[in-house]
């Protein structure tokens, strides 16, 4: 639903504002490198802009700080709907190894509705390229849950006593 | 003023192309065995010693123990790709993939469960190394010649 709402909605380009929410750095370079004439995210029509008014997406990176909360709000608010929210990095995917800080709120999908997150400490910039296209439609997702389990040692002995 | 906008032009030209053509194509530079992507687990190696779980700095390894299994929890949505945990492994059992897209619309897609078979301890009942050394030997092919034949010869 959420996909046939995206085509829907963003059928030429994505705005994009990108906020930083106590990261350190490390992810705001990547993002600036995507915008590059290397990775070149412009071909797919995004674009940064400097007001949250003027955007589609809210890209944010950092574990939400509590001294940045109430600005993140706001500015979650200012940016007029239909909009998207894309975390980049680990700290807003999940918290990073602040998670359970008393100073951050331990990742951004405790805080506002997340559409996609990008992985990565930092996120390579060919990763955040790939959420791109996972957010536009181009690229189907890969992970999913893994759940592994050992053979019962008995299974394991009688295999090899068949053998 | 036309001369060096010609002159702009022409070395515009001279570059090519730049661009990747990468979440529609392939990519210039893939990444090597340098690099550390997504955690990969070889569930039949592990011994369940938790030394990972250790070491994480984002402390996003849980372990649950019941009598015979020991289930280990992998959060990966706040890893930090340190490969820390591969490397503190005395069985090898997690390495780095090159696995970067990783991007979803679920953090709970981040996830791996594993669950491996303990022994279990016959005074305090808790779970502890895998049934015995000599089982694990013939299962890792060690002796197994040994194992099936008459011993010493």
């Amino acid at each position: 639903m959420l996909k046939k709402l995206c085509a829907k909605a963003f059928p030429k380009s994505l705005w994009v504002f990108h906020c930083n929410t106590g990261a350190c750095n490390g992810c705001d370079i990547e993002v600036i490198n995507v915008l590059t004439p290397y990775y070149d995210a412009e071909r797919f029509g995004i674009k940064l802009v400097g007001s949250p008014r003027h955007a589609d997406v809210l890209l944010v990176s950092g574990p939400v700080t509590r001294q940045v909360l109430p600005a993140l709000k706001k500015l979650y608010d200012a940016v007029p709907n239909p909009k998207l929210v894309i975390a980049i990095g680990s700290c807003p995917t999940g918290g990073n190894i602040w998670f359970d800080s008393y100073a951050t709120l331990g990742g951004l999908d405790k805080v506002l509705p997340v559409n996609f997150f990008v992985p990565g400490c930092p996120a390579r910039p060919e990763a955040i390229l790939y959420g791109v296209a996972v957010a536009l439609g181009l690229a189907p997702k890969k992970v999913a849950p893994e759940l592994l389990a050992q053979v019962h040692p008995e299974q394991l002995l009688q295999n090899i006593e068949k053998s | 003023m036309l001369k060096s906008k010609l002159k702009e032009a022409a070395i515009c030209f001279k570059a090519g192309r730049v661009t990747m053509p990468f979440p529609l194509g392939p990519e210039f530079n893939p990444p090597g065995d340098w690099f550390r992507g997504k955690i990969k687990i070889e569930v039949e190696k592990c011994i369940g010693c938790g030394g990972c779980a250790n070491v994480c700095p984002a402390r996003l390894i849980e372990i649950n123990d019941t009598e015979t299994t020991r289930t280990l929890e992998y959060f990966l949505r706040r890893c930090t790709y340190c490969g820390r945990c591969a490397e503190v492994c005395p069985e090898n059992a997690i390495t780095m993939s090159t696995e970067y897209q990783t991007a979803t619309n679920d953090n709970n897609d981040l996830y791996i469960r594993t669950e491996l078979y303990m022994g279990t301890c016959g005074r305090c009942g808790r779970c502890f190394k895998p049934k015995s050394a000599l089982d694990k030997m013939m299962v890792t092919g060690f002796r197994s010649k040994e194992a099936a034949g008459p011993a010493g010869k």
